[in-house]
C-alpha cells in the first residue's frame, strides 16, 4: 500500500460518487486517472486491505433481523464452536473477545423471525447457549479511520 | 421497517457483492437486472435517501490498515443517561460504533457499547481513559474486550435467494485468524 492508495482509501471512506462514470469523477478528485483508480481498488480487494467495495445497507430498513449476539465458549472447544457459527451464511462478523463471554458475532438476516432461528440452531449444534443483544438505539458516527 | 419493491430487491441483490470495477458500474448492474442507467442512479439515490443504503463506498479491514487493537468497551450506565452519553461517545475520531443495546440481567448488566480502533492497545487505552475523563464516566463500570482473534469479517448478507445472474467478480472474502 502506497500513498496512493492510502488517498483512495481516505477519499472513499467518506462515500463513492452515484453517477455515469464515477471512477472517472473520483479519479479526477484525487490526480489519477479512471483506469488506475480501478486497477488500484483491484489490488486493495484482492490483497484484503479492503473487505469491500460498493453500498453497505441497513438490514430493518429493509425489513430484515440484525442482532449482536454472544456465547460462553471453552477454549477447548473453541475451534469446534467457530465452525459452527461461521458456517452460517447469516454470520457476517465473528470475533474472539477477552471476556467469560469470549465469542461475539453479528447475525443478519433477510427476515426478522430468522434471528432467533439461527441462534437457537447454533445453540442445538453446538451445545452452548447464545446470548441476544438487540441495538435498542444507534448513534451516528461517520465511520472514517486514517489509512 | 419498510417494504422494498421487488425491482428494488433485485437491484439491492445485483449489489450485495459489491461494485463492478469498470467504468460504468450501474449501467453493468444494470444490464444484469434489466434494468436502464438512468433507472439504476435514481433508485439508489432513493435507497440511500430513506436509509435502506446506510453508506456507499469502502469497508476497510482495520488490521490490514494497522489498526491492530480493536475494543468493545461496554458501560453500565443510567437509562435515562445512555442517549445523551451514546452521543457524546459518537463524536470521538476514534469511537468507530456506538450503540445502545438490551441488559442481559444478571449476567451482563451493560446497556452502551462502543468499538475503539487504535494502533496498538495502549494507544486504545490511553482513548478509554480520555473518554472516561471528558464524558464525565469515572465510577461508571465497564468492561473493556479486545478482540484477540477475528474468525470472519465479510459484508452481511441481505438476500439469501439464489440468483442465476451473473456474479460480479469482486465476491465476499472470508478472513480467517490472524
Amino acid at each position: 500500500m502506497d500513498a496512493r492508495d492510502r488517498l483512495i482509501i481516505n477519499e472513499l471512506q467518506g462515500g463513492f460518487p452515484i453517477c455515469e462514470r464515477p471512477y472517472a469523477e473520483t479519479g479526477a478528485k484525487l490526480g489519477m486517472s479512471e483506469d488506475e483508480l480501478i486497477a488500484r481498488i483491484d489490488r486493495l480487494l484482492a490483497t484484503e486491505t479492503l473487505s469491500r467495495f460498493g453500498p453497505l445497507y441497513h438490514a430493518e430498513r429493509m425489513g430484515g433481523g440484525l442482532s449482536l449476539a454472544a456465547m460462553r465458549v471453552p477454549e477447548t472447544d473453541f475451534d469446534r464452536v467457530t465452525q459452527i457459527v461461521n458456517a452460517f451464511p447469516e454470520v457476517a462478523h465473528n470475533y474472539a473477545r477477552d471476556h467469560e463471554l469470549n465469542m461475539w458475532f453479528v447475525i443478519s438476516t433477510e427476515h426478522p423471525e430468522r434471528v432467533d432461528e439461527v441462534m437457537d440452531e447454533i445453540t442445538r449444534e453446538s451445545g452452548y447457549a447464545v446470548y441476544k443483544m438487540p441495538k435498542e438505539q444507534e448513534f451516528f458516527i461517520g465511520l472514517r479511520l486514517e489509512a | 421497517m419498510q417494504t422494498i419493491s421487488e425491482q428494488d430487491r433485485r437491484l439491492i441483490e445485483a449489489m450485495q457483492d459489491g461494485l463492478p470495477l469498470e467504468p460504468n458500474p450501474y449501467a453493468v448492474i444494470g444490464r444484469r437486472i434489466g434494468m436502464d442507467e438512468a433507472e439504476v442512479l435514481r433508485r439508489i439515490a432513493a435507497l440511500q435517501a430513506c436509509g435502506v443504503i446506510k453508506r456507499f463506498g469502502i469497508i476497510v479491514r482495520h488490521r490490514e490498515l494497522g489498526y491492530l487493537a480493536n475494543a468493545m468497551v461496554v458501560w453500565n450506565v443510567a437509562d435515562e443517561q445512555a442517549a445523551l452519553l451514546g452521543r457524546r461517545l459518537a463524536k470521538f475520531d476514534f469511537v468507530t460504533l456506538c450503540y445502545r443495546r438490551a441488559r442481559r440481567l444478571p449476567d451482563w448488566p451493560y446497556n452502551l457499547y462502543c468499538m475503539i480502533h487504535g494502533r496498538d492497545r495502549k494507544v486504545v487505552m490511553q482513548q478509554l481513559a480520555s473518554i472516561i475523563d471528558r464524558c464525565g464516566l469515572r465510577g461508571v463500570p465497564y468492561r473493556i474486550l479486545f478482540s484477540r482473534r477475528r474468525f470472519k469479517q465479510c459484508g452481511a448478507r441481505y438476500l439469501s435467494r439464489a440468483t442465476e445472474l451473473e456474479r460480479p467478480p469482486v465476491t465476499a472474502r472470508r478472513a480467517v485468524g490472524r
